[in-house]
């Protein structure tokens, strides 16, 4: 028998391709089906965000920011707010600071349902699970919209505060919600955690070691799934992390299975949060006064904050002006999307569509 | 470990490479472009400095000014921030893949945008814009925007942009 040749072959994927959270394009070198080379191609989505920003002034960058990673728009707007903060030397209130948290928290849960639907959309269960997550994060979304008057863009944190009280339905409501939240993860744990099908696709699949994971500078449950316990909100605490009870959860094999488990027990840890947070919330104001004309004074500063997604950091440089003379966004899923080839290589181009849901991306973040 | 005891370290350390200390709210280590891998390297071996969270470039428009923003996975603590100045003519800084791999793309999108060239990248391409885009839209000088657009006069007693 004469032999065998095998060649591999160059196949693209994307930009318009639904398993793409976005439009995202990878240049696959497969040989068969197994993938031997992955090529990212970023920046369909790219707007220059940083260079709007720097026309905008410093108080129209906050809505901004909403733009970034649209899944979680408080995040983006409480790390952006505490860099502005930390430049202009402003104390936002102690009630301003708990209803932060509490918005971020439940931001964060929104953020793992969303990721763990998608996931299971990946492995080909389509919209099924992705109906259970998103039913509840309706419920969130209720929550933004009675406060910040929007679901997605709330514009809610302002710089030295937030825009506006609770309303008075908001706590009743919110206490509500967490307490029935515990139950909606056991239920969407039951119905995946021990499925055969989920745990055949993804144990073992898209393994990344705690050592490259911290090479590529992954962050958020990307690298605690690797087995880092590495968590903004312990490492350096920022607005009053560092008054709630919580742990650090990581993972053992760094696979997506460890990602989607993370995610689940995150979920949990948050919940944990924001029985803290509600529990203390203390009466008074939630803004600093307002002035008309916002111009912090000279310098540079960064600021991060531990995002559903990793770390999300904005520096600053201050002219004195009344815009910035640069804004940087240091995004988490663009950095973490690096490590991407080495996750895909060896495995099938199934296993790719999975190895791009557990990262959690979204493409607004990525390209800016 | 604050940024000034870090400074002195190192500084004790390297004297021959002539850091500077920049004074502000995070204070940073001023370091020369030729020496800036070594120091990399140090911070990443013996300090444990793993993780190099950010890099940025900045536009002072006499000068452009690479920052690097440093922390370590396995110990608390704020950063160690370095901050590099190229100059306006040929911008150019070595890059520091070699020792955090997870720079490769934030180099590349440095280039992309505001057009410092890091020497010894293995891949230094454009990221977010497009193969053939001539410019580097972060530049100060980049026309666009206000330059390129005239904006009339609403009624209102202030200017509106």
């Amino acid at each position: 028998m004469s032999e065998l040749k095998t060649e591999t072959i160059t196949v693209n994927m994307g930009p318009q391709h639904p398993s793409t959270h976005g439009v995202f394009r990878l240049i696959l070198t497969l040989d068969g089906e197994t993938v031997v080379d992955v090529e990212p191609v970023v920046g369909y989505l790219h707007r220059n965000h940083e260079k709007i920003g720097e026309y905008n002034n410093w108080i129209q960058n906050t809505p901004f920011t909403d733009r970034l990673d649209y899944i979680s728009p408080m995040s983006n707007e409480f790390a952006y707010v505490l860099a502005v903060e930390k430049l202009a030397e402003i104390e936002s209130p102690e009630r301003a600071n708990y209803i932060r948290i509490i918005m971020v928290e439940l931001n964060r849960i929104v953020n793992h349902m969303v990721a763990v639907g998608f996931l299971l959309n990946e492995l080909g269960c389509f919209f099924t699970p992705m109906f259970y997550a998103i039913r509840w994060r309706e419920l969130v979304m209720d929550l933004y919209e009675m406060t910040a008057g929007s679901r997605m863009m709330p514009n809610y944190f302002w710089i030295g505060g937030v825009a506006a009280d609770l309303p008075p339905r908001f706590l009743p409501e919110c206490k509500e919600l967490v307490a029935a939240l515990p139950s909606f993860i056991d239920e969407l744990e039951r119905l995946i955690t021990d499925s055969e099908i989920v745990q055949m696709r993804c144990k073992n699949v898209g393994i990344l070691p705690p050592d490259v994971a911290v090479a590529y500078g992954c962050t958020g449950p990307l690298l605690r799934a690797s087995g880092v316990p590495y968590d903004i909100r312990r490492a350096e605490p920022y607005s009053i992390y560092d008054r709630f009870d919580f742990d650090v959860v990581v993972g053992t094999v760094g696979d997506v299975y460890d990602r989607y488990l993370v995610r689940i027990v995150e979920m949990r840890q948050s919940v944990r949060i924001l029985e803290q947070a509600l529990r203390d919330l203390p009466e008074g104001e939630t803004a600093t006064p307002k002035k008309k004309k916002f111009t912090p004074p000279q310098g540079d500063v960064y600021h991060r904050i531990e995002a559903p997604k990793g770390e999300l950091g904005f520096y600053l440089v201050s002219d004195g002006s009344d815009h910035p003379y640069r804004y940087k966004i240091r995004a988490p899923s663009f950095v973490n999307l690096q490590s991407l080839p080495y996750m895909c290589k060896g495995h099938k181009i199934a296993d790719v569509v999975i190895v791009i849901g557990s990262i959690d991306l979204t493409m607004g973040e990525v390209d800016r | 470990m604050t940024t000034k005891e870090t400074f002195e370290g190192l500084a004790a350390k390297f004297p021959q490479f002539d850091l500077g200390y920049l004074e502000g709210k995070d204070p940073a280590v001023l370091v020369k472009g030729e020496n800036l891998v070594d120091l990399a390297q140090h911070l990443r071996e013996e300090q444990d400095y793993d993780y190099c969270a950010s890099i940025t470039g900045v536009d002072y428009e006499d000068r452009f000014e690479v920052v690097y923003h440093l922390y370590s996975t396995t110990r608390k603590g704020g950063p160690v921030i370095l901050k590099v100045h190229a100059t306006r003519d040929n911008p150019e800084v070595p890059s520091v893949v070699s020792i955090w791999p997870g720079a490769d793309w934030q180099e590349r999108e440095v280039w992309d945008l505001m057009g410092i060239r890091f020497s010894g990248h293995p891949d230094l391409r454009r990221i977010l814009m497009w193969e053939g885009f001539q410019g580097y839209p972060l530049r100060k000088d980049f026309p666009g925007m206000k330059d390129e657009y005239t904006f009339s006069q609403t009624s209102g007693d202030r200017e509106n942009e």
